[in-house]
């Protein structure tokens, strides 16, 4: 049953549509992300969800139930804020019990919640204390307990990680992560961070220019990118997009790409399909990790290529070192094991994965590879 | 608004209770300030003396005011207030601003005794710089009591000087927060351009004429809009220190107002007069509140 | 006004620090001239003063000015002192301030927390408000007290103040609250709290310093106002500025300096003490709306 159902919604302020045509159904117990750069309308969305902001067009529901118009405590949800909200002139306590007040639950019943919520959290220590009191990974447990506790159907985090430094901000992520398949709840999470939407979801919606531009699992967005757009979104370092042109070498399609020295390479193309577009032009889509040393590239590959191109940069990032170099006049990164023998400006043979490239149209940017 | 329609009581209750909220200053402002503004324009228009009266007569109260030689000393009164008072307040406030910024010991002490003439009531400053001032009792008296015979200071009482007498209060009362203003200013210059500044060698006095001063802009416009509507207004310091006069040597345009319409009963020129403070003073805070607003948006 | 009290970088040599001090201090004196005057021929008899002792301290201390001042000086046609008057002056202040401060905060937190789509422009209306010279409301508004019933009334004077106060406690409040998070208000309302609610249970607890600024800046305004007192005032209903002029002005009898002085004083100080006990806190609030932002 869809639990959520984001209906053909649209957002417009004026004459400005932010939203255009959104759908979106998520089942209960799904872990949705809202992922795209800032301004790609994610929190509107996820503000519309709330109540917070009112829907021009379209409908959304939750268990079947029409929410338009439905003012946001009336809809069963509970909110994690970015800056989490807390209210600064109440105690952890107060903070995590405030809507159970304004909901009219009675006092002992409220106490019991809370202490509920504080020992899944393990914040019981805190709850006497201000906000102003807490550390910032406090404060977000607080604001997660403060949603917690109404037993919502549906829990909505708008980028609740981005103001924790990095080490914090992973450790929460597990935390949440956690959280998530302990308790099996319906979550649906706004960030601009790829690897947060990666670890996190099980689906994720890509959003950019106020449209949905795909929406489907991890390793669906990742492996098979329905644009340009979302190919070099999602995924870091991104995505390296090369101008190519197919080619039809004795009934296979392959694709050419030209090297630094402007000499050219072809490299077999998997999608037989594409002997129809030979002599076309393509972008062709290869992940970093589908570049690399010969004896790194993946075995149970069942097409690997070769390509001698010229390394243009060496950086070396501990477990990896990335490489850097020209291809199709284009900067492409390749991502070799680290402890790989490479100098820069020589000539190296790197293995291409050809199995994990795609191809876009350079028109339309749209995936056209299956 | 269009899915208002099919809102809970709650969601609707939220989209008027904040109007609802807001309309009683509304009715208040439309009514106590911008219709009652009409209603005194159109009074400039009417042959109004002590009680108000609809007789349209044009711009007779207009070409009657500009005749007045009372009015021409209120005008020429205000040019020399305003441009003094105003210039004062300005430099004095900047100078003890950048000489309080230098670590001064006893800052704490000295701002708030710079201060706090603008807690008082212009009928106080008044009457303590008449009294001050009156070469009967003040100043004058006191120096000639300690032998200095020849001393004169009786400007107060001077037609052709008076008028510097009100400045000096105005400036005595306001001068320290301009001070302050511009000391806010300063304290949120950026010390890391100052230290570079220093390192390429600057003086002090560059230093200030360069780069400092220019980046106090928005305090000196803050400070002439502030000052330049005080100066407009001003009112209560000329009633009590001089009551206008000796003479009409100290009337401004307020107290021309005033005086016309509550005691020689023109109601009509009275309200022409109040118009034309309105618009010098509209003149000056339309364009900056329109600023301020559109900055802040 | 921001102003992260940071202190200048800039050194200055020895000979004009020492300038520098010069210059302050006597600005220091310039600027405590008047009170010292005040004070000084407040406690003299008047022989004192008007042989030429101005400047000096009293050397007959006397509290009679005070007294006299306060309890039977001549102010019109009553020597009733300016203790009526005093009272007045309380009782059109103290309703005003509320009202006005009440009033301000509300706006505030609907312009800031439930923008509309003309909210800038009715904000711009009110503030443009503050600015009139308020001779060009005299007349109407002279005649509405009267329909209104409140004509030489101090509850007509209160609500004369009310209304050309909003403009600056909303001034206030609006630019306070503008710095508060957005985030808070809509947590508030997922957890169910109400337009008001959300006033009471989560600004108001965090508006002090905002309040405090608000009530020194309409205390003071409205104690020192002469304009108004002086056009709408009856008799009976004068505030402490237009008793304290009658007093300074009156033409007939001896000019009795000292009296006025000590009126004077009496006028200044409320405001005065509300600046000294408050004016910490009025920096501080004026700083507390651009500092957390």
């Amino acid at each position: 049953m869809v639990f959520l159902d984001v209906d053909k919604v649209t957002k417009s302020y004026g004459p400005l549509d932010v939203l255009h045509d959104i759908n979106i159904a998520i089942e209960e117990g799904e872990f949705l992300v809202l992922v795209g750069p800032s301004g790609c309308g994610k929190s509107t969305l996820l503000n519309m969800i709330a109540g917070l902001e009112e829907i021009s067009g379209g409908e959304i529901k939750i268990k079947g139930k029409v929410m338009n118009g439905v003012h946001p405590s009336n809809r069963n949800i509970a909110m994690v804020f970015q800056s989490y909200a807390l209210y600064p002139n109440m105690t952890v306590g107060e903070n995590i019990t405030f809507g159970l007040e304004m909901h009219g639950v009675e006092k002992s019943e409220r106490k019991k919640a809370m202490l509920d919520v504080a020992t899944l959290l393990q914040i019981g220590k805190l709850l006497d204390r201000k906000p102003g009191q807490l550390s910032g990974g406090q404060r977000q447990r607080v604001a997660m307990g403060r949603a917690l506790v109404r037993n919502p159907d549906v829990f909505l985090f708008d980028e609740p990680l981005s103001n924790l430094d990095a080490k914090l901000r992973v450790d929460m992520r597990i935390e949440i992560k956690k959280l998530h398949q302990k308790l099996g709840t319906t979550i649906v999470y706004v960030t601009h961070d790829q690897i947060e939407a990666m670890t996190l979801s099980t689906r994720i919606a890509v959003m950019n220019g106020g449209h949905l531009q795909q929406l489907g699992k991890p390793k669906e967005i990742y492996d098979k990118p329905n644009n340009v757009f979302v190919a070099t979104f999602m995924g870091s370092p991104s995505m390296n997009v090369i101008p190519a042109v197919v080619r039809n070498l004795a009934g296979v399609p392959h694709v050419e790409i030209r090297r630094h020295d402007d000499s050219t390479s072809l490299l077999k193309f998997n999608d037989m399909k594409f002997l129809e577009r030979e002599n076309q032009k393509i972008l062709l889509g290869i992940r970093p990790e589908a570049i690399t040393d010969p004896d790194g590239a993946d075995r149970k590959s069942d097409n690997i290529c070769y390509l001698e191109n010229r390394i243009e940069v060496i950086e070396p990032a501990g477990a990896d070192t990335f490489v850097s170099m020209q291809l199709g006049g284009k900067d492409v990164t390749a991502r070799m094991r680290s402890d790989t023998e490479i100098i820069t400006g020589a000539d190296f043979n790197f293995a291409v994965n050809m199995q994990k490239a795609v191809a876009f149209d350079p028109e339309s940017q749209v995936r056209i590879s299956s | 608004m269009a899915s208002i329609a099919g809102a809970d009581m709650k969601t609707r209750l939220q989209t008027w209770l904040p109007k609802l909220v807001l309309s009683p200053s509304l009715a208040l402002m439309l009514v106590f300030v911008y219709a009652f503004i009409a209603f005194s324009v159109y009074l400039s228009f009417t042959d109004s003396r002590l009680l108000p009266s609809y007789g349209w007569i044009g711009l007779e109260n207009y070409t009657k005011l500009w005749r007045l030689s009372h009015w021409e000393t209120s005008l020429k009164n205000m040019g020399i207030f305003a441009l003094l008072y105003i210039s004062i307040c300005t430099a004095l406030g900047l100078t003890l601003a950048i000489f309080l910024d230098q670590k001064i010991r006893g800052e704490g002490l000295l701002r708030p005794i710079y201060l706090y003439p603008m807690a008082l009531s212009f009928i106080v400053t008044g009457t303590a710089w008449k009294w001050f001032l009156d070469p009967g009792i003040g100043l004058e008296n006191v120096i000639q009591g300690w032998g200095w015979e020849g001393f004169e200071f009786r400007w107060i009482k001077d037609r052709s000087l008076a008028i510097y007498t009100i400045v000096l209060a105005a400036v005595w009362q306001t001068s320290g927060f301009v001070m302050a203003m511009f000391l806010a200013g300063l304290r949120g210059i950026d010390n890391e351009i100052l230290k570079a500044a220093q390192m390429d060698g600057a003086s002090n006095w560059s230093l200030y004429r360069r780069i400092v001063i220019p980046q106090l802009r928005p305090a000196f416009l803050s400070a002439f809009v502030i000052l330049s509507h005080l100066a407009i207004k001003t009112f209560d310091l000329v009633i009590a220190m001089t009551g206008g006069g000796p003479g009409r040597a100290t009337e401004l345009p307020a107290t021309f107002m005033y005086s016309y319409t509550f005691s020689r009963n023109q109601m009509g020129i009275g309200s022409a007069s109040a118009t034309i403070m309105l618009i010098t003073i509209a003149s000056i805070m339309v364009p900056y509140l329109y600023s301020e607003l559109r900055e802040n948006h | 006004m921001a102003a992260p009290m940071q202190e200048t970088a800039i050194r200055t040599g020895k000979v004009a620090r020492t300038f520098i001090y010069l210059v302050l201090l006597l600005f220091a004196a310039f600027y405590m001239l008047p009170l010292y005057v005040m004070f000084v021929n407040s406690v003299k008899p008047l022989a004192e003063i008007t042989g030429g002792g101005m400047m000096s301290l009293p050397s007959v201390f006397t509290l009679e000015p005070w007294v006299k001042a306060w309890s039977s000086a001549q102010i019109g046609v009553e020597p009733s002192g300016l203790s009526p008057y005093f009272w007045n002056s309380i009782k059109m202040v103290v309703p005003a301030v509320f009202v006005s401060t009440i009033l301000g905060a509300l706006n505030g937190y609907v312009l800031t927390q439930w923008r509309f789509r003309y909210d800038t422009i009715f904000f711009g209306l009110l503030l443009f408000a503050c600015f009139i010279p308020f001779q060009i409301v005299l007349i109407p508004m002279a005649k509405m007290l009267g329909v209104m019933g409140l004509a030489g009334t101090t509850w007509g004077l209160s609500f004369v103040h009310i209304v050309y106060g909003i403009g600056f406690t909303t001034l206030y409040f609006r630019n306070f609250y503008a710095v508060f998070p957005s985030e808070l208000v809509s947590a508030a309302q997922i957890d169910g709290a109400g337009f008001f609610q959300i006033f009471r249970r989560i600004l108001l607890p965090s508006s002090g310093p905002i309040a405090v600024v608000s009530i020194i800046w309409q205390f003071t305004n409205i104690w020192n106002d002469f304009l108004f007192g002086a056009s709408f005032a009856g008799a009976d209903s004068q505030p402490m500025t237009v008793a304290l002029n009658n007093l300074v002005q009156a033409s007939h009898g001896v000019k009795e300096y000292n009296v006025h002085f000590a009126g004077a004083i009496l006028a200044a100080m409320p405001t005065l003490l509300v600046y000294i006990v408050g004016g910490r806190y009025f920096v501080r609030g004026l700083m507390a709306g651009s500092v957390k932002g």
